[in-house]
């Protein structure tokens, strides 16, 4: 499967016109064809796609993701040490944290807002209440997150200066408390995560609506209603436990997402993450960063997928009956 | 990227709507008031790019040179009025059959990390930057040098093969690294790409990757001290966001757009209590380039015609908003080798149809040129730049109007050169050149220059321009170079194979907390003084709480 994938990717990959060489930095009369001639053969990008192909997989069979092909070479994946114990951290390795981080909260903030928005318009089911969730989070959907974005920073961060405007960390983050340190950091996230997090409300809001609505209208809801338990416990103790069951399964499709960034996002707010990583890679034709980082996606796509599976039948008897029948 | 577009008009929407309601920590009446210099403080600016390797042989992105400027040290400079100027070499001397030249390094000079540094550094540098094993596209021009010698601590040798003129301002482009430090290390790979030692104003005092560089006063600085002693580089890709940053006083300074420049500061007086606009004229111009191997374009009076047929002050107007000047020779306004008595072709449409006619272009039923039932009509290509999409487009206008038929294609970087470029498969381009400040363009308009991959792809050849591009580069007399240079010009301007059509300002926003900043900028450019800038402690920010 890996390498089916990565097979195609690199041959995509390869599709495209240009390579390293061709940058429009290069495009100087100061730097010479025999120079860029030069590089492609140390890069052996002067080989048939299949031999290239074939010379990645022997390395990456050893997990060595390499270096990139930008004038910086560093490594791709994870930090090396020379000689004299000088550090060079890996691309993926500083971008990953960062986009994590930011996408974790938002699938925090987007799943808990959710569940709650959607809940309520089931209940109230065609009551203005439902009505002006729905249009909020349809708003929300169909809002441009940068023009959002940059009308946020004016207001918290131009004409109040509540927030910093972008940035991952202030400049004296160096020298704060550890507690100093995470309200700098929040601070700064606060805004990316709320921006993307509003697009996602839609979708998961929706879901857990007609998740319920299906619920509510079952025998064993009317069941627990004759018996005469009181609505709060009817709504979330018996219908959403059985409403959110299938959110498993959309939380573990989205692990592949969390470690895609938003270059749009990444470049307004100035975050280095993976997608303004894996932007520019392309437009530089870096090919061991993007078949490291696709590498990377694919494989957690696939862990992505068995960790929702076993999820799913973790939570649910019924499927894990299924299974060991 | 149409977002960028819809940005702009958003945020100038915005600065209409909530205009005056900026915060100001600073009193704003210390802004108007003069004061003496001052040492310390630290200037924030912003780049859009993270530097790739501060080892400039190496890199080739604009911004690992601004910052590894600051850094390194060449054996000359250039000085305001752009003469060479001494800096690592006091003093040099070419002799008299125009094929050595040599070098006096100044005396007592120090590394930042405190060893000496002396001719063995010079010669390390121009070794490595000759080894075929360093991935540096610029080892051409140093490999004309024949025999390089350092008889002594203090002295460079260079020869060449032959008399070489652009070679001096070679050796003021050329960053001179530490022999100590980089002999064993592969430079290509190198520790020390990201934490250099140089020689110069500033040293590296920390890179947070994506996020800032952090430079700091280097008290061994070959050239004295600095005033301000600490410049972040803050990396943030989206000029929005950097405006946005200015505003709120967060950054010191950027490069700012035309819109900005013309439309946004003018209604907004908070702001320009606040920040100063400069402009210099830029290092580069854009051009329409034809592709001469091809009909109609090998004919000069199409050429010509289309010349006469396109506005350039309108395009000046429209793309750049008036921030930006015609050329007639490849060359920087303002500098010996501009030829004055060049004028641009003028817009007259009536010229341009005569001559269309002359090469035997007539007007069909439909309005359109046409020859030998062929009409005139073509394809121009350009890359993904707002600015050269917007000139095409009006050029496409005022051509349409004399009855030329012409379609724009705009294509992302690397496809356009890999597959239209080096292939020679295309008609018409826009693109730009750099004004270089060495006056050679041996490799753009030299007929053997031709190969894929080469720059004359317009495929230009001219026996008399091949001779004075031959001469110039062996003449090191500057008033028979710029003779040489004069006539050259005049020949291209005549022969049409580009139509100039305009080089632009660069354009800068700097929050008026920082003086010593020459305005009218000298021909060096604004930057050129920056060591000597200072900010005074009373516009100074918060340093301990700024955000």
């Amino acid at each position: 499967m890996l390498i089916g994938i990565s097979l195609i990717s690199f041959f995509i990959m390869h599709l495209a016109p240009g390579d390293v060489t061709s940058t429009e930095a290069s495009f100087n009369p100061k730097a010479s064809e025999e120079s860029r001639q030069k590089l492609r053969e140390i890069y052996n990008l002067d080989k048939p796609v299949i031999i290239q192909y074939g010379l990645w997989i022997k390395r990456i069979a050893q997990l060595d993701f390499g270096n990139s092909f930008a004038s910086h070479q560093r490594p791709v994946l994870w930090e090396t040490k020379d000689n004299n114990g000088n550090i060079t951290k890996g691309l993926i390795q500083e971008a990953l944290p960062i986009t994590l981080l930011i996408n974790l909260l938002g699938i925090t903030v987007i799943f808990s807002i959710s569940i709650i928005l959607g809940t309520l318009s089931a209940v109230k089911q065609n009551s203005w209440v439902d009505k002006s969730i729905t249009l909020f989070v349809f708003i929300g959907f169909a809002i441009p997150g940068f023009w959002l974005a940059l009308l946020l920073m004016y207001w918290t961060g131009v004409s109040n200066q509540w927030l910093p405007i972008s940035g991952l960390h202030s400049l004296n983050y160096e020298n704060l408390s550890l507690f100093g340190q995470f309200t700098d950091l929040m601070k700064h996230l606060f805004l990316p995560v709320f921006v993307s997090s509003l697009s996602g409300l839609a979708g998961i809001s929706l879901y857990v609506r007609n998740g319920m609505l299906e619920i509510l209208n079952q025998d064993f809801i009317t069941t627990a209603r004759s018996k005469g338990l009181n609505e709060k416990k009817i709504v979330f103790v018996h219908a959403l436990k059985n409403a959110i069951l299938p959110l498993i399964t959309i939380i573990g499709l989205s692990i592949p997402g969390l470690i895609g960034g938003s270059v749009i996002s990444e470049s307004i707010f100035a975050i280095p993450g993976m997608g303004k990583l894996f932007y520019d890679s392309v437009l530089m034709r870096d090919f061991p960063v993007i078949m490291g980082i696709l590498t990377i996606g694919s494989v957690l796509t696939l862990i992505g997928n068995l960790i929702a599976d076993l999820g799913y039948a973790w939570a649910d008897p019924r499927i894990r009956k299924g299974i060991t029948k | 990227m149409h977002y960028i577009n819809i940005k702009l008009y958003s945020l100038t929407l915005l600065y209409c709507l909530l205009s005056g309601c900026t915060q100001d920590k600073i009193d704003e009446s210390n802004y108007k008031s003069y004061y003496d210099k001052e040492d310390g403080g630290r200037l924030i600016n912003a780049m859009t790019g993270e530097p790739s390797n501060l080892i400039a042989m190496i890199a080739g992105d604009s911004a690992s040179s601004a910052i590894a400027n600051n850094i390194f040290n060449s054996l000359l400079k250039y000085d305001e009025s752009l003469n060479y100027a001494p800096e690592i070499a006091e003093s040099w001397n070419v002799s008299n059959n125009q094929k050595t030249i040599t070098f006096k390094i100044r005396e007592g000079l120090y590394w930042a990390d405190g060893e000496k540094l002396t001719s063995r550094d010079v010669m390390f540098t121009w070794k490595l930057v000759t080894d075929p094993n360093t991935r540096t596209p610029y080892a051409s021009d140093y490999q004309l040098v024949k025999k390089a010698t350092t008889p002594d601590p203090h002295t460079f040798t260079v020869t060449y093969e032959e008399s070489y003129a652009p070679a001096l301002d070679t050796w003021t482009a050329l960053h001179i690294l530490p022999e100590h430090l980089l002999k064993n290390e592969d430079v290509n790979s190198t520790y020390f790409s990201r934490k250099p030692i140089g020689s110069n104003y500033y040293k590296l005092d920390d890179w947070k990757s994506g996020q800032h560089v952090s430079l700091t006063r280097n008290p061994l600085s070959i050239n004295g001290k600095a005033n301000i002693n600490n410049l972040i580089s803050r990396i943030i890709p989206d000029t929005s966001s950097q405006f946005l940053e200015l505003t709120a006083d967060n950054i010191d300074l950027m490069n700012i757009n035309p819109i900005q420049f013309q439309r946004v500061f003018p209604s907004r007086e908070d702001l320009r209590n606040k920040i100063g606009l400069y402009k210099e004229l830029g290092n580069g111009y854009t051009y329409l380039g034809f592709n001469l191997k091809k009909e109609p374009f090998n004919d000069k009076r199409v050429r010509r015609a289309l010349n006469f047929a396109i506005d350039k002050d309108e395009i000046i107007k429209g793309v750049l908003l008036g921030l930006g000047e015609p050329l007639s020779s490849p060359y920087k306004p303002g500098t010996r080798w501009n030829n004055t008595k060049l004028k641009p072709y003028p817009y007259d449409s009536n010229k341009a149809l005569a001559l269309l006619n002359e090469a035997g272009y007539i007007k069909n039923k439909d309005g359109l040129l046409e020859k030998n039932g062929k009409v005139l009509r073509f394809e121009i290509l350009t890359n993904q730049n707002k600015q050269r999409e917007m000139t095409a487009v009006i050029i496409q206008r005022r051509l349409k109007e004399i009855g030329v038929d012409v379609s724009i294609r705009v294509i992302e970087w690397a496809s356009f050169i890999n597959q239209f470029i080096k292939t020679g498969d295309f008609d018409v381009v826009v693109l730009g050149w750099s004004l270089s400040l060495d006056p050679d363009q041996y490799n753009i308009w030299h007929s053997t220059q031709q190969g894929p991959g080469q720059f004359n792809f317009l495929g230009y050849e001219n026996k008399r321009v091949d001779n004075l591009l031959e001469r110039g580069r062996l003449e090191l007399d500057v008033e028979k170079r710029e003779k040489i240079y004069h006539e050259f010009s005049d020949i291209l301007l005549e022969d049409s194979p580009i139509v100039y059509l305009y080089a632009g300002y660069g354009l800068s926003a700097i929050n008026n907390r920082v003086r010593g900043i020459k305005k009218p900028s000298p021909p060096a450019g604004i930057y050129h003084n920056s060591y000597d800038w200072f900010i005074p402690k009373i516009l100074r920010r918060n340093e301990i709480s700024d955000i």
